[in-house]
């Protein structure tokens, strides 16, 4: 068990309590429950804990699969820099997002869902780790002349280039090294 | 044999469409039962629709919970695979689908109870706002009921001076209903496939909580807080007349009584949790079962070869057992293909490493440079299996196309065995008498331990004089410039430079309707099964093929797809 991320599963969790505390949120407001005032709050808060979540952090070792279309949300996440870097901040932040939500009935199952989430961050954070955003691969450009070769040096015909050493040794007669010895004088017949 | 091609692409559809007609007849019925009920009459007075909504979404997550423990008892499913009388051909299939029935399930529960959560939800408010001051008429007659010594109740919430938080967890179905839902939400936020990818063992041990789902749900119904008037009553009490006049029930009408339904969720799961405890009580004793390890070979790529014996163990080509190391993990079974032949008196299987577990059982057993083992040392090893899957179809075929990606060649070197052993004994009779197999591999040092099979099977075929019985076909894809020149050098040669098989190698990946064309070509009016072990995408590719080249005509060439998948 020693290798897991933790934060990669507290994210799952704060996303689903997230979306618990709207739903919550929207029975206790739509049927105008007692004190409904605190559900029009949760989904308040819930809105805020799903637009922390959604971009999924780069995991440490791995590929980290992106989620759909989470890369808008990656740029504005990371406006906030340690802000939303800091698990420990994330922690603390998702238990008092919670609290308040545990006062009303149709949300305190969003409230035990994000404090459960939100001793999983703690426990993310002491072990280390950090929230980093997935970054898009740089297109790579192509390089002009990149995978042009030094131009070969002698007239043809030409031994087999350097590379190609190993079929060279086993096909036998071919001559390795480098550049030709002319065994007798070339001249070039152009008028 | 249409019919049987149409069967089997849409067997599946069939099935998930019978559970969804099951639990929209369960759910329905429920609902309007609870609707239309005399005994009710007066709790829907409080509650309105919300308690039929409850209620029939109780019942659809009492059916669900039943059948979510069916398809993750391995036992039960070879068991139900070895009684090969009830389960032929395209039914067998389909017991190879557990998993994803068991996740459908899943989805059914989620939503099930987020209907039931949330009707609740309402419901607890009702029963508070009618103790309210301000509630009038029937109404607040109804939650005065039990007051006074002789009545029975109503409504659970006795007092306005509470809340409806104070009131769930006073109560049994409150908390049990609280921890429940808790449960669930761990178990589905740790089942995502990004959490599996990142640390199964997260995801294997989280899933236990469904212990305490199940208990729970057990014990949810105990308060018995469901309540409707007793049939006594109804006969006393006239509801059409009296309901409108609740300032004279102590008058002229006897006063309602009330009893709580009693739980019945336990009815529904009592028999899958016997039959998972019984599940779990085969995988122990299976455990304490002495497992001999007779042969460790490391070979390239970090690929480790397990030969060991076990007492009574039979098995088929294509099935895989569960591993357990103890010293590794007490907790952990993971599954492996069998790359032995049942004609075999050992068993063997090969594992790469390619996570925490497997990195480490491979460390354990000396891979990679670390000094030699002595027997005694080795770490103990439990088996449990062997448990079935698709590949002993493959015989039933006359024409088979068996096609393995990378390490989805292991099922296959259990096959290819068993076809090695059968065919030397010249007595038994085959009804299968070609096959084709297709691998395609990135990493030529992963050749290495099944070229050796290869070509030994290479050896006996042409011996046997039944060189023509296998054509095999390895697909290089990841090579280099400087590989390529090597081999173009080499290409008129007899034996195939990277290999040394008869057969040579491909460069890149296969062109597979150049493939199945030539194979539909071959075999113009015959039943070939294509069998496939390897990533989605290319699963899906030769779907297609299947597909696009199966003639319409029900005498011509059919290809029947099945899919290996752990």
């Amino acid at each position: 068990m020693g290798q897991i991320e933790w934060a990669m599963w507290a994210n799952e969790q704060a996303l689903a309590s997230g979306l618990i505390l709207i739903t919550g949120g929207i029975v206790a407001t739509a049927g105008q429950f007692t004190q409904w005032y605190l559900g029009a709050y949760s989904i308040a808060a819930g809105v805020l804990v799903c637009l922390l979540e959604y971009p999924r952090g780069k995991r440490s070792k791995g590929s980290t699969m992106e989620r759909c279309g989470q890369k808008y949300l990656t740029r504005v996440v990371k406006l906030f820099g340690p802000l939303t870097r800091n698990y420990y901040i994330r922690a603390f932040l998702h238990l008092g997002l919670a609290v308040p939500a545990g006062f009303l009935l149709a949300t305190i199952l969003g409230t035990a869902c994000l404090a459960i989430a939100s001793g999983i961050y703690l426990l993310a954070a002491i072990r280390g780790e950090q929230w980093s955003p997935i970054e898009p691969k740089p297109k790579e450009r192509p390089q002009i002349g990149g995978t042009i070769k030094q131009p070969p040096s002698n007239p043809p015909p030409r031994p087999p280039a350097e590379a190609r050493k190993k079929p060279s040794e086993e096909a036998a007669g071919v001559p390795t090294g480098g550049p030709q010895e002319n065994p007798m004088p070339v001249n070039d017949e152009v008028v | 044999m249409m019919g049987c091609w149409i069967l089997n692409e849409s067997l599946s559809i069939i099935l998930v469409l019978s559970w969804l007609g099951v639990n929209l007849y369960l759910f329905i019925n429920t609902f309007y039962w609870y609707e239309e009920e005399e005994s009710f009459l007066y709790t829907r007075v409080i509650l309105g629709s919300t308690l039929a909504w409850a209620r029939a979404s109780a019942v659809c997550l009492n059916f669900n919970c039943m059948l979510i423990l069916l398809p993750v008892s391995r036992n039960l499913i070879s068991f139900m695979r070895g009684t090969s009388a009830c389960f032929r051909g395209p039914w067998r299939r389909q017991l190879d689908k557990n998993l994803k029935f068991h996740k459908l399930v899943a989805y059914g529960i989620v939503i099930n109870a987020t209907i039931h959560v949330g009707a609740h939800l309402f419901n607890l408010e009702h029963y508070y706002w009618s103790q309210s001051p301000e509630a009038e008429g029937l109404v607040a007659a109804l939650s005065k009921l039990g007051d006074t010594p002789n009545e029975t109740y109503l409504n659970p919430i006795r007092t306005f001076h509470t809340n409806t938080i104070t009131e769930l967890l006073t109560t049994i179905a409150g908390i049990t209903g609280l921890l429940i839902s808790l449960a669930l939400i761990l178990i589905m936020t740790s089942s995502t496939e990004f959490i599996r990818q990142v640390s199964y063992e997260l995801f294997w041990y989280t899933h236990h909580v469904f212990i305490i789902f199940f208990i729970g749900l057990a014990i949810h119904g105990a308060g018995r807080i469901v309540r409707g008037q007793t049939p006594e009553s109804l006969l006393l009490h006239n509801i059409t007349l009296c309901r409108d006049h609740p300032e004279e029930w102590q008058v002229r009408c006897p006063v309602p009584q009330f009893s709580g339904k009693e739980p019945s969720a336990w009815k529904w799961v009592l028999g899958p949790m016997v039959l998972y405890a019984c599940e779990r009580i085969i995988r122990f004793w299976r455990f304490q079962q002495e497992v001999i390890i007779t042969k460790v070979v490391s070979h390239p790529s970090g690929v480790l070869e397990l030969c060991m014996k076990k007492r009574d163990f039979k098995m088929a080509p294509g099935q895989y057992v569960l591993i357990q190391c103890p010293s590794i993990s007490t907790l952990e079974w993971h599954p492996f293909t069998l790359t032995s032949a049942p004609q075999e008196d050992f068993f063997s299987v090969h594992i790469r490493a390619a996570g925490d577990w497997t990195e480490a059982l491979c460390k354990a057993f000396g891979v990679e440079g670390q000094p030699l083992k002595e027997p005694w040392s080795l770490p103990r090893l439990a088996v449990d299996g062997p448990f079935g899957a698709a590949l002993t179809d493959v015989f039933h075929y006359r024409v088979s196309m068996c096609i393995a990606a990378g390490i989805g060649v292991t099922p296959f070197a259990a096959l290819l065995k068993s076809i090695w052993y059968q065919c030397c004994e010249a007595q038994t009779q085959c009804k299968l008498n070609k096959v084709y197999f297709y691998w395609i591999c990135r990493d030529p040092g992963a050749f290495e331990w099944f070229a050796d099979l290869l070509l030994a099977l290479e050896t006996k075929m042409s011996e046997q004089g039944k060189a023509h019985f296998l054509s095999y076909h390895i697909f290089l894809t990841g090579w280099d410039e400087n590989q390529a020149f090597h081999i173009a050098l080499h290409w008129d040669e007899n034996a195939d430079v990277i290999t040394g098989l008869r057969q040579k190698t491909y460069y890149g990946r296969p062109n597979w309707n150049h493939e199945f064309q030539q194979v539909a070509f071959s075999h113009p009016s015959s039943n070939i099964g294509v069998f496939f072990c390897g990533p989605k995408a290319l699963s899906k590719i030769l779907q297609k093929m299947c597909r696009v080249y199966s003639s319409a005509d029900p005498r011509g060439v059919h290809f029947y797809y099945n899919r290996e998948s752990f």
